[in-house]
């Protein structure tokens, strides 16, 4: 018992204290939660053009070029982001796209999660439009309302209470997916694990350390969702 | 035609006929209207009956573009009722749904409220204050700050008819307003409608309620095969049927 918790604790002094090496872990920390919130960001815009587009194109009937041409394009972007791994697409995007440039990693993995994201939350965001009965669409035309106005005053604001789960979800699977951009070199959470493994030659407190620390995360981002959730609940009661 | 507040020549409406994703070939034909021609004047109460599917609604939806018609024009004030002009037009045709359609995220008097203000017809004042008088109308001013889904059937479609009237229309299109609602909810709604009726708004009303088109609409209108078949006043209506279809079909309610 007493050999143990010696053990535990020269491990711990070992994985955090030597070398300052919890700053390893605060800058990982820093860094993914940093390209986990860009990202999202980037990934709800994009998928809420797409999502607009694409709903916009299934809900009219004389479609103009221009709706014809972006409809076609946001399939294709949702064909090949959803067609290809995370992972590739990452690498892509560092030693393709900006291979040939000196650029920070951040933005480069913040690009490609936002727009690897923006895919799956633009299909979350049309689920939620076309979810919405069309009686709605229609009594508000039906009052004077354009398609512009009837979307935003009346579709949008009850879609974003619908697809509020949905995004969470989405959220947190980013949170984690950011783990691999160790593959472009990038010191987020997982890496700062694995480099002080690396270092302590011991696998088991570094990386449940790291895990417990995503587990953290997610349980924070679970409070704070649920919290959001009820209070967006408010006209249900 | 000075008086004639909306004009139908002509009118048909056919469904299918187009490719669509995952059916193979063209979607099959449906005729639903076959021609209407009707004048109908300010003031008039005018009550479409039939069998269902027989169009009514269609039509009815024709009215506000709501379905585009396949043929025919529809004149609404002197002026056609056509795309570029569509959302002018329909801030002065009111509507009411069967299934109410409320905004359930926002309140009773935003519901009132929100197309007037947005439309700038109205200042968020005017807007308020002309809430707060139908609400009183329809008998539900206490529920002005409530959220729809807390209301019974009978209380939304009375708050609907409140947002039709909100824009202050010359007309109101309603599409079986009370065959959502449980029977003892009919009466409050159509005791509303005898109201505004009284009060010489000219409605175009789709209902299976004989006793309403009896003792309120000036013309009733029996619609069948996509044209109509009978256009008469309620008396000569239920009392002297001359289309054998309308016989049928008025022998079938009793």
């Amino acid at each position: 018992m007493q050999d143990l918790w010696q053990n535990l604790v020269k491990q711990f002094t070992a994985t955090f204290i030597t070398e300052q090496r919890y700053m390893l872990f605060l800058n990982g920390l820093k860094t993914t939660l940093t390209i986990t919130f860009c990202a999202a960001l980037l990934g709800i815009v994009l998928g809420f053009l797409i999502a607009y587009c694409r709903t916009t194109y299934e809900r009219t009937l004389r479609r103009g070029p221009l709706l014809k041409f972006l409809n076609f394009l946001c399939n294709v972007y949702l064909t090949v982001i959803r067609g290809t791994p995370t992972m590739i697409q990452v690498l892509i995007m560092y030693f393709v796209i900006f291979g040939s440039v000196k650029i920070d990693k951040v933005p480069v993995a913040v690009l490609a999660f936002g727009m690897n994201s923006g895919a799956y939350v633009a299909e979350i965001f049309r689920g939620g439009i076309m979810s919405i009965d069309y009686g709605q669409m229609e009594a508000a035309r039906s009052l004077g309302l354009n398609y512009t106005q009837a979307t935003w005053r009346v579709i949008l604001p009850q879609t974003i209470k619908n697809v509020f789960p949905s995004l969470g979800n989405e959220l947190i699977v980013l949170l984690k997916e950011t783990s691999i951009s160790g593959y472009i070199a990038l010191q987020d959470l997982t890496k700062a694990g694995d480099i002080v493994r690396s270092r302590t030659y011991s696998a088991f407190f570094p990386y449940i350390s790291v895990a417990a620390i995503y587990l953290v995360l997610v349980l924070i981002l679970e409070k704070i969702l649920g919290n959001i959730e009820g209070r967006l609940a408010a006209s249900d009661r | 035609m000075t008086d004639n507040i909306l004009q139908v020549r002509g009118l048909k409406k056919t469904y299918g006929g187009e490719k669509k994703k995952g059916v193979k070939g063209l979607t099959p034909k449906l005729d639903v209207l076959r021609g209407i021609d009707i004048d109908i004047r300010r003031g008039d109460v005018i009550c479409l009956v039939g069998p269902s599917g027989c169009g009514k609604s269609t039509f009815l939806r024709c009215l506000n573009r709501l379905e585009i018609p396949t043929e025919g024009t529809v004149t609404f004030e002197g002026e056609e009722v056509n795309d570029k002009d569509i959302d002018r037009i329909r801030r002065k045709m009111g509507m009411v749904f069967q299934h109410f359609n409320l905004f359930p995220h926002m309140t009773v008097k935003q519901n009132l409220c929100m197309a007037p203000v947005l439309l700038k017809l109205k200042t968020q004042e005017e807007a308020e204050k002309r809430a707060d008088e139908l609400l009183a109308r329809v008998g539900l001013s206490e529920k002005a700050d409530v959220y729809p889904n807390s209301l019974s059937g009978g209380q939304k479609q009375r708050i609907a008819i409140a947002r039709a009237l909100a824009m202050d229309p010359d007309v109101i299109l309603f599409d079986e307003p009370t065959s959502a609602l449980d029977p003892e909810m009919v009466g409050e709604v159509l005791e509303l409608m005898k109201q505004l009726a009284k009060d010489g708004m000219t409605m175009v009303v789709v209902t299976h309620e004989m006793g309403f088109a009896r003792e309120v609409a000036s013309r009733v209108i029996f619609i069948d095969e996509g044209k109509i078949q009978e256009d008469e006043p309620p008396q000569e209506f239920f009392t002297n049927p001359r289309h054998p279809r309308l016989k049928a079909f008025l022998s079938k309610l009793l």
